[in-house]
């Protein structure tokens, strides 16, 4: 896969990463941003992915990984095994986001967590003016049938960053289109007008 | 395991392959087995597929379960009705690719399809040994394996791969010689035995040792323990399947007939199925054989022999990569105890992938013909350096 090939957020959590650096995948998927990593930078790569039909698509691209729920499968890992764990779109579908994060803390020198904000102008509209729960692009489901049980806004990470006791590194806020591909870098009003945000965090 | 129900006679095959023999541990020089006992000679039947490279680093060892053989692919005569035991794994452009990758396999000790077991002949007694052949373990299935590799001049091996009682023997391998093994696959497999997996396994043996006809073992110039081992074969059978699969396969549908009829005949389909099983077993397979690699199974403990009783320390010195497959519906080897395998590897940092495939075949369903199967074994061991 050349770099032109990843998806435009996954592009920018990987000029993050160190060459050579361990890296964590948590809900790594197909294992697009792992396999790239190790091709790229030399990275030593694990993914933790609870779809079978997706741990066999990373396995046959000779990714290391285990199908298995990320709350539980990260706790087995010895502290500061890695130097990054990666939370790429999957913080809204987890059940206890503060645990999860303090789990990341302590397997990982650093963790990276991207999103889609539920702060953006969209998503504000169509709660303000039709009076119903916002369907869009970055969140597609309806109510009744979403995995995303946790919907935030980049400046709700930023809160939570203070409560929960992790500091933001470097943070990224975005907009992209044709299917996530490309996109550009959000510095006016990020929070109305980025479709997501990537934030890199360390231990306090 | 069971044999494999279906192959594509289609499909690319390695083609002619032989059965060759090793024989090492001649007296005085006899091998010494972790029971203590020794045994020698010692011959080991083995198959060989594809081409060793120049280097001696594409090599993998493939391992057998309890009734298999050495011959794993290919045929020994165009006119054979059946290939080797997993033609569908092993050959040209397959999972475990023969273009790419030389394939060796051989029976394990205490078996009876070519190497020493006790159906051989005691050449003490100039009989066979009979219960007189010594306890064997895992352990040492694998130091009669690692002869067979040294004889060959190989140092290295790139995958260990096996199934059931051949994945214990791949774990063994990279736990005993973790410097000689670059990858694991333990497919469908455990590090120890439950209580369960012993239960079914006595119940086994004291089918044969009930028969009249065992005779303490010495039955090999009279009538055999037949009725005990097709019995024994028919349990193993049941732990091979799963409820899904015997309510797909059979339910309660009657075999040839369509009303009860009040008698002990095979009445059911499932009944008829575990008769034909058995009965086509003891065409091939020894009772004693049956006796001895069951207990090799049932004494099998990593955690115990490796690590006082801790798995995350009896892997603590393998360095290998490791590819663990377990199957939705393995009552015998449920998931939990390939997690278990999992987690004690993560503890010990080392790199491990794990995949839990959906099928309703129970244990049996690695030896199945299946995409997923193969693409993962051929993604993993494209990913492993030699």
């Amino acid at each position: 896969m050349k770099p032109d090939h990843l998806r435009y957020d996954l592009k920018i959590i990987a000029s993050w990463i160190e060459p050579g650096a361990s890296i964590l995948g948590l809900g790594c998927g197909e294992g697009d941003l792992l396999f790239w990593l190790k091709k790229e930078k030399n990275v030593k790569e694990r993914g933790i992915e609870i779809q079978e039909s997706k741990v066999v698509k990373c396995i046959e691209k000779g990714i290391s990984v285990l199908q298995g729920d990320i709350k539980e499968e990260i706790e087995d890992y010895p502290d500061n095994a890695f130097d990054y764990a990666i939370l790429s779109q999957t913080l809204q579908q987890v059940y206890e986001p503060s645990s999860l994060i303090h789990s990341m803390m302590r397997v990982a020198k650093m963790g990276v967590v991207s999103f889609p904000n539920f702060g953006h102008i969209k998503v504000r509209m169509q709660l303000a003016f039709k009076g119903q729960a916002p369907v869009t692009r970055e969140l597609p489901y309806s109510w009744h049938n979403t995995p995303n049980i946790r919907v935030l806004s980049l400046e709700d990470f930023e809160k939570f960053s203070n409560q929960v006791g992790f500091k933001i590194l470097k943070k990224a806020a975005i907009n992209t289109k044709n299917n996530q591909r490309h996109g550009k870098m959000v510095s006016f009003l990020p929070n109305l007008f980025a479709t997501y945000g990537i934030f890199l965090i360390g231990k306090e | 395991m069971s044999e494999y129900t279906s192959h594509n006679r289609n499909g690319q095959t390695i083609g002619i392959v032989k059965k060759q023999f090793f024989s090492f541990a001649a007296p005085p020089d006899r091998l010494k087995l972790e029971s203590g006992a020794d045994i020698g000679p010692v011959t080991i039947a083995y198959e060989t597929c594809g081409s060793l490279n120049q280097d001696k680093t594409n090599v993998i060892l493939v391992l057998h379960a309890l009734s298999g053989d050495s011959h794993v692919a290919g045929y020994y005569d165009p006119k054979d009705a059946k290939p080797g035991w997993w033609d569908i794994m092993v050959g040209p452009g397959k999972g475990i690719d023969t273009d790419r990758y030389f394939v060796i396999c051989s029976n394990i000790i205490g078996s009876c399809a070519g190497s020493t077991g006790p159906s051989s002949i005691n050449p003490e007694t100039g009989r066979e040994y009979g219960t007189d052949f010594p306890f064997i373990t895992v352990g040492d299935m694998v130091e009669t394996q690692k002869a067979l590799i040294n004889h060959l001049g190989i140092k290295s091996l790139l995958s260990v791969i096996g199934g059931s009682v051949g994945g214990m023997q791949a774990l063994e391998w990279c736990t005993r010689f973790p410097d000689m093994v670059k990858s694991v696959i333990p497919l469908a497999t455990t590090t120890r035995h439950s209580a369960l997996a012993i239960a079914f396994n006595e119940v086994a043996r004291q089918a044969i040792m009930a028969d009249p006809n065992w005779n303490k073992g010495h039955y090999y110039s009279g009538k055999k323990p037949d009725m005990g081992l097709a019995i024994a074969r028919m349990i193993g059978h049941i732990t091979y399947l799963s409820d899904e699969s015997m309510r797909l396969k059979f339910g309660r549908k009657l075999q040839n007939r369509s009303a009860l009829s009040f008698e002990f005949g095979a009445e059911f389909q499932v009944e008829s199925y575990l008769q034909y099983q058995g009965n086509k077993f003891i065409e091939r397979f020894d009772a004693n054989s049956f006796l001895y690699i069951t207990k090799a199974a049932d004494y099998f403990d990593l955690a115990g022999q490796y690590g006082s009783g801790s798995l995350v320390k009896a892997f603590s010195k393998c360095k290998a990569k490791f590819l663990i497959v377990s199957y939705t519906s393995d009552w015998l080897y449920p998931t939990y105890q390939s997690k278990e395998m999992v987690k004690a590897m993560k503890k010990n940092n080392l790199d491990v992938s794990f995949c839990e495939i959906d099928s309703q075949w129970g244990h049996d369903a690695f030896l199945l013909p299946s995409d997923r199967l193969d693409n993962l074994i051929k993604g993993f061991l494209r990913g492993v350096p030699n």
